[in-house]
């Protein structure tokens, strides 16, 4: 062992400081039991700033660690900070309802930032296996949390289907990972990449492209794309709505960063043949989506059919395969972020005489009883359906003009087209908000901590035209970072 | 760069929509303050774009009150703005129908009266941004933006089938818009900057020109509209109320014609010209069908719609014959038809407030109870049929002249729908102003409110005076479109075959 080097523990300094107090939380919990869910809540999300602070101060330049395992550059800064300002955000909003709703336990706080952990080890990786591990982390968490009102039927029967499909694709993920390693002759990034080259001009045997597949299969369903979504729509509307919420904001964007990190790092070479995959996979969510959501009835499955669009717009971008492309897709998922985060900010607030109601219906009228709420809720639709002056626009202005910039003009038409269907249902929640007949007025007050989240993100929203440069130069540094 | 007066006059109503937000009290004390801001916002906007005419150097045909900051600089995207006598006179018409909207809407809107001024003052921003913004990004927000207030005008404060008529306007507008996004796109990629005047000084290669040309043309048929894109209008329409037709009829039609103007002839000369019989085709269609459709018409707000997209048939083959009278014929019909259906859909409104019907049948015989209105009524009338001495007359009489310069059929046919166009405004004007006055509930019928003539009045004042006189009206934009004649690239491709376009010999340079 004359060659040990100690790794270098501080650039992993976010994820050891989550991991140890998750375990201090966890024995607090132990100790203290259920009444101190709330402290815990807020604990978690202090210790989530701490940890997003220390991501902040200690990104920069490219370094690895861990017998190159782990790596932090500017790419990993900016998605690891989305992903925590996203759990974070989605966690404060949920205090309310996990106190009323029977989900007062103090695992659930722990288990998020278990999860979250795990999102940051997945946007970390380096190494095949490091990404199992960490993805891992975050979906056995993800499980539980699905299932986390256990005597509801339909929060189990999400866990359960979530589990079910998840260990799935985990198992497509390891089984591809395994061809790779056997063809490719090594699992850390920088060896595949190697491996893949040396092949040469003919390029590398079908166990290579077999093993893509696998991977990018598996990577799908993470990120819920076209037709890996099925389990989107369901564990979406049984989950507890603050799971949801977290759901739809902090893992996707991980398993997006996951996506990018796999498909440009170690098959960079391979352009070719995962272009065509992700080409697919974005028409399909566009437009699956799109068609799809018209008939929903419920916000939170409506909201999922959402997502399952807005990860084909993400995706434009990186069908694009340019630096550019990859700059679209992170602005697009910052965007996202925010919006998202937004949108169930209000649909948690969708409260009838205490008692949580989900369907749009219920929406009626709100642009009478709550005229500020229902400006709100107009401005994410707006903005989702992609409507200047709004941040969702210059999402979708980003990824399309990588789009046209490779010359996939088809890939744009589509995705535009696709728009103008997905416009219907965002638009008719504007309909039932502002010119259907009121029914009952939600109650009132909604909680500070919801009302504040929904608001930041409301203006952010609202304002991203004005003042574009943070997410626009962060954007521009961590593309950069993919591109050596 | 002295006082940002463009910004100004764009922005300004945001301050008025500010105000109402923060308006406070109750609900009837809301509504009445709600009004009176809005009024006051929209009339200095107003008084402001007529020191922005006064200050316009006639002489100058290049775009003036020029400001430009680094928005994006990275994109190479500007927060640009500037007028030239193409757009001022549109801006002008923009900041001048608003005041007129709100006022029209004084009684008749009752619900949600702050919502709705915040609205109707949303509506002018963006209208008032699309023509001066000088960088396709901000031209697209403005005007793409424009979906979300117009959707609720229509939608929340419409009528019966508010809901559907204010999704077919959505979902059509978007469908245009999004292929014109893509075009800009490529645009930017082509030439490195979203600049509208540097864009128009690029030559694209003549494929890259057609594909553009259609991907804006679905944009501006869509919005203008052309047949056979036109069926959301008269559904669009109906429903609205009075202002929002108003604002409809008068200024978002005419971001279509400006938008050919503007960006497809200078920018796809040669595309402009490959698609002109192309244009025609659908313009005499539309001026010859739509008018038949018009006069069968039961509703008068769906009469008055086909009698706008036969007008704009009218515009669109101005534009298209690329002689000077044709554009200049063109742009002043644009303004003319602005002024003139605006105050014929508040013809409607006014008895529409009365008898809450808009069918021809349930009316007739008004001349007796409401002579005023009748006389007014009277004017609007004759100036949407063309009678000399109305706005009407000049820009019709000046595009037909640019058309028998281009194509004698054309020109022979739109005469045919201006005949038939005389025929169903004149029907429409006997069977709801003459005759005997035998329905019941029209006997206590009143004659108009000192408030609406004072909406009146303003309007026929314009309509007269560009009748009569269209002089300085004619004089502001000729700069700018020989300029769009000779200097820029659609000189050269049209320079072979219409010679005599480039010599400003007929009327207007006679005159003077």
């Amino acid at each position: 062992m004359a060659g040990f080097v100690a790794p270098d523990y501080l650039i992993a300094l976010p994820e050891i400081l989550l991991a140890g107090l998750a375990c201090v939380f966890l024995m607090v919990g132990v100790f203290t039991g259920n009444r101190s869910t709330t402290p815990l809540t807020v604990a978690s999300v202090a210790a989530m700033a701490i940890a997003l602070a220390l991501v902040l101060g200690f990104g920069g330049e490219k370094r690895t660690s861990f017998g190159d395992m782990f790596i932090v550059d500017t790419f990993t800064t900016f998605m690891k900070s989305l992903v925590l300002i996203g759990a974070g955000a989605t966690l404060i909003m949920g205090l309310g309802y996990v106190r009323r709703e029977g989900m007062n336990r103090f695992e659930f706080p722990v288990l998020i930032v278990f999860a979250t952990l795990g999102m940051l080890l997945m946007i970390s990786a380096n190494d095949l296996m490091a990404l199992y591990v960490g993805l891992e982390l975050q979906s056995l968490s993800l499980y539980i949390v699905a299932a986390f009102r256990r005597d509801a039927v339909r929060s189990t029967e999400a866990g359960l289907k979530y589990f079910v499909l998840g260990a799935l694709s985990s198992g497509l993920l390891l089984y591809g990972a395994s061809m790779i390693y056997g063809f490719a002759g090594g699992t850390s990034f920088a060896a595949i990449a190697e491996g893949i080259k040396n092949y040469g001009a003919e390029g590398p045997p079908i166990g290579v492209l077999i093993g893509l597949v696998f991977i990018a299969a598996a990577l799908a369903f993470k990120v819920s794309a076209v037709p890996f979504h099925m389990w989107t729509p369901d564990v979406y509307e049984g989950a507890p709505t603050p799971v949801t919420a977290f759901f739809s904001a902090a893992p996707k964007i991980a398993a997006v960063a996951l996506l990018l990190r796999v498909v440009l790092g170690p098959f960079h070479e391979m352009v070719a043949s995962w272009n065509q995959i992700i080409i697919f996979l974005s028409i399909a969510s566009m437009a699956y989506a799109a068609f799809a959501a018209i008939g929903q009835r419920n916000i939170k499955r409506l909201l999922a059919y959402s997502s399952i669009g807005h990860v084909g717009y993400a995706l434009v971008g990186l069908a694009a395969g340019s630096e550019e492309g990859v700059r679209g897709v992170l602005i697009y998922m910052a965007i996202y972020m925010v919006m998202t985060v937004g949108a169930f900010g209000a649909v948690l607030a969708m409260r009838q005489k205490g008692q949580m109601v989900e369907e749009i219906a219920d929406l009626s009228g709100l642009g009478k009883t709550n005229p500020a709420m229902a400006a709100v809720v107009g401005i994410f639709m707006f903005s989702m359906a992609g409507i200047p002056p709004f941040a969702g626009f210059f999402g979708k202005l980003y990824v399309f003009l990588a789009a046209v910039n490779q010359g996939l003009y088809g890939l744009a038409i589509a995705g535009v087209l696709a728009s103008v269907v997905g416009a219907y249902y965002y638009v008719r929640i504007v309909k039932v908000m502002y010119f259907d007949e009121p029914t009952e007025a939600f109650d009132r007050p909604v909680g500070r901590e919801l009302t504040a989240v929904i608001a930041a993100s409301g203006i952010i929203t609202a304002l991203f035209f004005a003042f574009p440069a943070p997410i626009l130069q962060g954007a521009q540094a961590a593309a950069a970072a993919l591109f050596p | 760069m002295d006082w940002p007066i463009l910004s100004t006059i764009t922005f300004l109503p945001l301050v008025g929509i500010l105000a109402l937000v923060l308006l406070r009290g109750e609900a009837a004390v809301v509504a009445r303050n709600a009004r009176y801001v809005a009024l006051w916002t929209s009339i200095v906007t107003f008084a402001l774009s007529l020191v922005l005419i006064g200050a316009f150097d006639t002489a100058n045909p290049d775009y003036q009150f020029v400001e430009k900051v680094p928005w994006l600089p990275e994109y190479g995207i500007n927060y640009h703005l500037g007028v030239d006598g193409i757009s001022i006179f549109l801006l002008v018409l923009t900041t001048f129908l608003t005041p007129i909207c709100v006022l029209a809407s004084w009684d008749s809107i009752q619900s949600r009266v702050r919502e709705y001024m915040i609205a109707f003052l949303a509506m002018e921003v963006l209208v008032v941004g699309v023509f001066c913004a000088l960088d396709f990004v901000m031209f697209y927000i403005f005007f793409e933006g424009q979906l979300i207030p117009m959707f609720l005008i229509i939608g929340v404060w419409g009528g019966d089938r508010r809901v559907y008529s204010a999704f077919k306007f959505f979902l059509y507008t978007l469908v245009g818009s999004v292929l014109f996004l893509l075009a800009i796109l490529y645009m930017y990629l082509q030439v490195g900057t979203t600049d509208i005047p540097t864009i128009a000084a690029h030559t694209f290669s003549r494929e890259a020109q057609i594909w553009l040309w259609l991907a804006l043309f679905a944009s501006f048929a869509v919005k203008l509209p052309m047949w056979p894109f036109h069926t959301w209008l008269p559904d669009a329409h109906v429903e609205a109320p009075t202002a929002g037709s108003v604002i409809l009829a008068g200024i978002l039609l005419k971001m279509g014609g400006y938008g050919f103007i503007r960006f497809s002839l200078p920018m796809m000369p040669e595309a402009s010209e490959f698609f002109t019989p192309f244009v025609f085709t659908l313009s005499v269609i539309a001026i010859v069908y739509t008018s038949l459709v018009a006069l069968m018409q039961e509703d008068m707000k769906k009469l008055i719609a086909y009698s706008s997209v036969a007008h704009m048939g009218i515009v669109t083959i101005g534009i298209f014959t690329f002689t000077q009278q044709g554009i200049e014929g063109g742009i002043f019909q644009m303004l003319s038809h602005g002024i003139v259906s605006a105050a014929l859909f508040l013809c409607v409104g006014v008895v529409y407030d009365r008898e809450h019907t808009r069918a021809i049948a349930a009316y007739g015989g008004l001349v007796h109870r409401m002579p005023i209105y009748a006389v007014v009524f009277l004017v609007f009338t004759l100036a949407s049929v063309g009678l000399p001495g109305t706005g009407g007359f000049v820009g019709e009489f000046l595009a037909v002249i640019g058309a028998f310069k281009a194509n004698t059929w054309v020109a022979t046919t739109a005469l045919i729908g201006i005949i038939l166009g005389a025929a169903y405004m004149l029907w429409l004007y006997r069977r709801v102003i003459f005759g005997e006055l035998t329905k019941p509930n029209l006997k206590t019928i009143t004659d108009l409110s000192w408030r609406e003539i004072g909406v009146f009045v303003p309007l026929i004042g314009l309509t007269l005076f560009m009748g009569i006189y269209p002089k300085p009206i004619l004089e502001v934009m000729h700069g700018s479109v020989t300029k769009l004649m000779t200097d820029s690239q659609l000189a050269r491709v049209i320079s072979p075959v219409g010679g005599d376009g480039l010599t400003p010999t007929i009327m207007i340079a006679d005159e003077r």
